[in-house]
């Protein structure tokens, strides 16, 4: 119905002026001056130009707000909540130089939180409504690697740029990947090149490693980019690797035979709530006293849930860590906006949703348009100095940013100077060292229109 | 093949686990066996006793106040949602039953999370539960071997509760032939109304055993729901032994299983379930069904 309605006034007039320029366009053809041509009366695409009507736009922002994930995903909510409202106010713009004035091209932000319940489908269901009945000109969100790939596929589809959320899977932009998805967080690939290098040299050549693996797309892709580069960088060995269902609550029996492995590092793999769990069982099965704990991908939360004692000496890599502040000063500056409002560092969940969105709204600025393909094409070759981790942009063939990547050390309860001190930052990985080779995943992005 | 340790850590393990499940189990099947009602509600309120527990440890610093707490709590909760809406659904349809008790389950899980928030919130072991146990061949957590005593324990009490009170013989007497019990002048929906409430008490119960193990989280409930209806239809529905026997079966397979390729551990669960219905539809130790 809503498709009817908008093309009545609209697409009668545009007819009109196809009909009278179509000889001219045909001219302008053979003279190699389409391009200029087509530029100046694009195609309606999408959302566009329905949701830019007004002086106001719509953004679709899901996240976890029920389910294994939701701690994560209340986080994530808080994040779009303050970038928002930054972006809307002109706070932003006061200390990132991409950004001008109040609102973006002038236009005030207006969003809806859909809650994905943790799975893909409610997700997909709550950006659906937003791209039909909102006319989202933006979509944003997620906290699972498969929510966050089901979501990019419904923006290609239907030609809305997607900010993809949090998700660490190798798919996301790699075989997954899409022309209107953009993904900020490291892949698994990049944070296991990070962290092999490290975990190596701290804990030494040819151990024996065992795996607890979560069975969905993140779990592999992680599994696989850290068993190969510690392998490639210390001979490491895989001993054995357990593979278990995404919310296990008893994971004594595959603990069983991870204590029985023989292994000298035990790299737990689960995500959030699972991953809690399986290391406090770990420890309980006396695990972690025989065994170095690495967790490629630190969960939000992760040690306030288990406590300085548990994580001191664990190795792992985040997207984004409070730490960073004394680094980039637009990273201070996020850091102690989101503790005056909420009363806690970020985790982040919370850095991506300010990250991808504010990264959208400079590029929409930097484009002077939010015709999709005008974005997408100027997300494909700028570069955005001064963000929260310094100089970025995303790999035009991939759409995955090319970031530092955070490698990080648990720190002893007697190191920490106060509550929130849980993590020493050993390195920071320049992006371009972590990326795949050219066409490694086997990304092959659709078309713009 | 694996080593001998690792089966008997296994085999031992599968029965630690198996005695939790009946626990569960036992809970559901009593509702079930006298009720005839499936309570799909069954993992909330074990989610409702672990952070009943969470609370009251906090305020004593006492893990057996904690139990007794817990099973309370969750039991006066159970007499709660009986009384209110569950019997007026007894007459109704099995999918109005599966209905209500299901979003029921959804409120008090999702109140739980706007208590206290989606992260698991730890509930420590008690000071006679930490540290672990060489049992020669490998080594076991001492707080997870008492569970399998304290689970043994309250079952026990279950089957005292079921085989030896007036009230377990109503109970089975309900089970049996409800007509007859209410021809012989027994208030029945009181009685049905105490039996909701045991078997809230043995959910709650276990959830408080449970959540030092895997801390209290609003939906920990969920795969022991799962895994204790798997219970109930390997065991029997609505048997009290059957229960007990499934929950060490279901135990055994997920344990043993799961040392030769762990990611078919629920599959083997799942797939004996599959069979028990084709080849013995009344479980092992089911008898008539409530018709």
């Amino acid at each position: 119905m809503a498709r009817k309605d908008r093309r009545v006034p609209r697409d009668a007039a545009r007819r009109d002026f196809m009909r009278s320029t179509a000889g001219i366009a045909g001219g302008l053809l053979a003279a190699g001056l389409a391009p200029r041509a087509a530029q100046a009366a694009p195609q309606p695409l999408g959302t566009w130009p329905l949701g830019v009507t007004g002086d106001s736009v719509f953004v679709g922002v899901t996240c976890p707000l029920t389910g294994p994930y939701s701690a994560a995903g209340e986080d994530h909510k808080k994040g779009y909540e303050l970038v928002i409202e930054h972006i809307n106010s002109g706070e932003l713009a006061k200390h990132w130089h991409h950004l001008r004035g109040k609102g973006v091209l002038g236009k005030q932000i207006r969003y809806q939180v859909g809650d994905t319940e943790s799975v893909p489908n409610p997700g997909v269901q709550a950006q659906t409504r937003f791209i039909t009945q909102d006319k989202a000109i933006m979509i944003t969100g997620s906290v699972n690697s498969a929510t966050a790939i089901a979501i990019e596929k419904l923006a290609q589809r239907e030609k809305v740029v997607n900010m993809v959320g949090a998700s660490g899977s190798n798919d996301t932009t790699g075989k997954d990947c899409q022309r209107y998805g953009f993904r900020s967080q490291p892949s698994a690939y990049m944070a296991a090149k990070a962290l092999a290098p490290v975990v190596v040299k701290e804990i030494g050549k040819n151990k024996k490693v065992a795996y607890l693996v979560p069975d969905y797309t993140y779990g592999e892709s992680v599994f696989d980019s850290t068993s190969q580069f510690t392998k490639q960088d210390g001979g490491w060995q895989i001993a054995t690797k357990q593979v278990v269902p995404l919310g296990t609550k008893d994971f004594s029996s595959y603990l069983l035979n991870i204590a029985n492995s023989g292994a000298d590092v035990f790299v737990n793999v689960a995500f959030g709530a699972d991953c809690v769990l399986s290391t406090k069982q770990a420890k309980q099965f006396g695990i972690l006293e025989k065994m170095k704990l690495v967790v490629p991908n630190i969960s939000p939360f992760q040690a306030k849930e288990l406590g300085a004692e548990l994580m001191q000496g664990v190795y792992g890599t985040f997207d984004f860590y409070w730490g960073l502040e004394g680094r980039f000063p637009l990273a201070k500056f996020f850091v102690a906006e989101f503790e005056k409002r909420y009363h806690y560092k970020p985790e982040w969940c919370a850095h991506i949703a300010y990250m991808q969105t504010m990264l959208w709204a400079a590029t929409v600025e930097k484009a002077k348009s939010f015709y999709p393909v005008d974005v997408i094409k100027t997300l494909e070759k700028t570069s955005f100095s001064d963000t929260t981790l310094g100089t970025v942009h995303y790999d035009a063939a991939t759409h995955q940013l090319v970031r530092p990547v955070p490698v990080v050390v648990g720190n002893k309860p007697s190191a920490m100077k106060h509550p929130d001190d849980y993590y020493r930052i050993a390195g920071l990985v320049p992006g371009a060292e972590t990326m795949p080779p050219a066409g490694f995943f086997g990304c092959k992005l659709g078309s713009y229109t | 093949m694996p080593s001998l340790g690792l089966f008997l850590s296994q085999l031992f393990n599968g029965l630690a686990l198996g005695a939790l499940l009946a626990l569960v189990a036992s809970g559901l099947t009593i509702i079930f066996g006298t009720l005839g009602l499936v309570n799909f509600a069954h993992g909330a309120l074990f989610a409702f006793g672990a952070y009943a527990g969470f609370v009251t440890y906090g305020l004593t610093h006492s893990f057996v106040l904690a139990l007794a707490a817990g099973a309370l709590v969750t039991g006066l909760l159970g007499l709660l949602m009986e009384w209110s809406l569950i019997r007026r659904y007894y007459a109704r349809p099995p999918e109005d039953q599966i209905l209500v008790t299901f979003g029921i389950g959804i409120v008090i899980v999702e109140s739980l999370r706007m208590a206290f928030g989606g992260l698991t919130q730890n509930v420590p072991q008690p000071a006679w539960g930490r540290g672990i146990l060489n049992l020669h061949y490998f080594f076991y957590p001492v707080y997870r071997l008492e569970v399998l005593g304290i689970a043994a324990l309250a079952l026990f009490g279950l089957y005292l509760l079921i085989y030896w009170t007036r009230l377990g013989l109503i109970v089975r007497a309900g089970i049996e032939d409800p007509l007859m019990v209410r021809m012989l002048g027994i208030r029945v929906p009181r009685v049905m109304t105490l039996v909701f409430g045991i078997g809230a008490v043995a959910a709650g119960f276990a959830g408080v055993v449970y959540a030092p193990i895997v801390s209290a989280a609003p939906d920990m409930g969920s795969s022991v729901q799962v895994q204790s209806f798997v219970v109930v239809v390997i065991g029997g529905l609505g048997s009290f032994p059957g229960a007990v026997v499934g929950g060490i079966i279901a135990g055994e397979i997920l344990s043993l299983t799961s040392m030769f390729d762990p990611a078919y551990s629920d599959v083997a669960l799942y797939a004996l379930m599959a069979l028990m219905l084709f080849v013995l539809p009344r479980g092992l130790l089911g008898t008539e069904g409530r018709g």
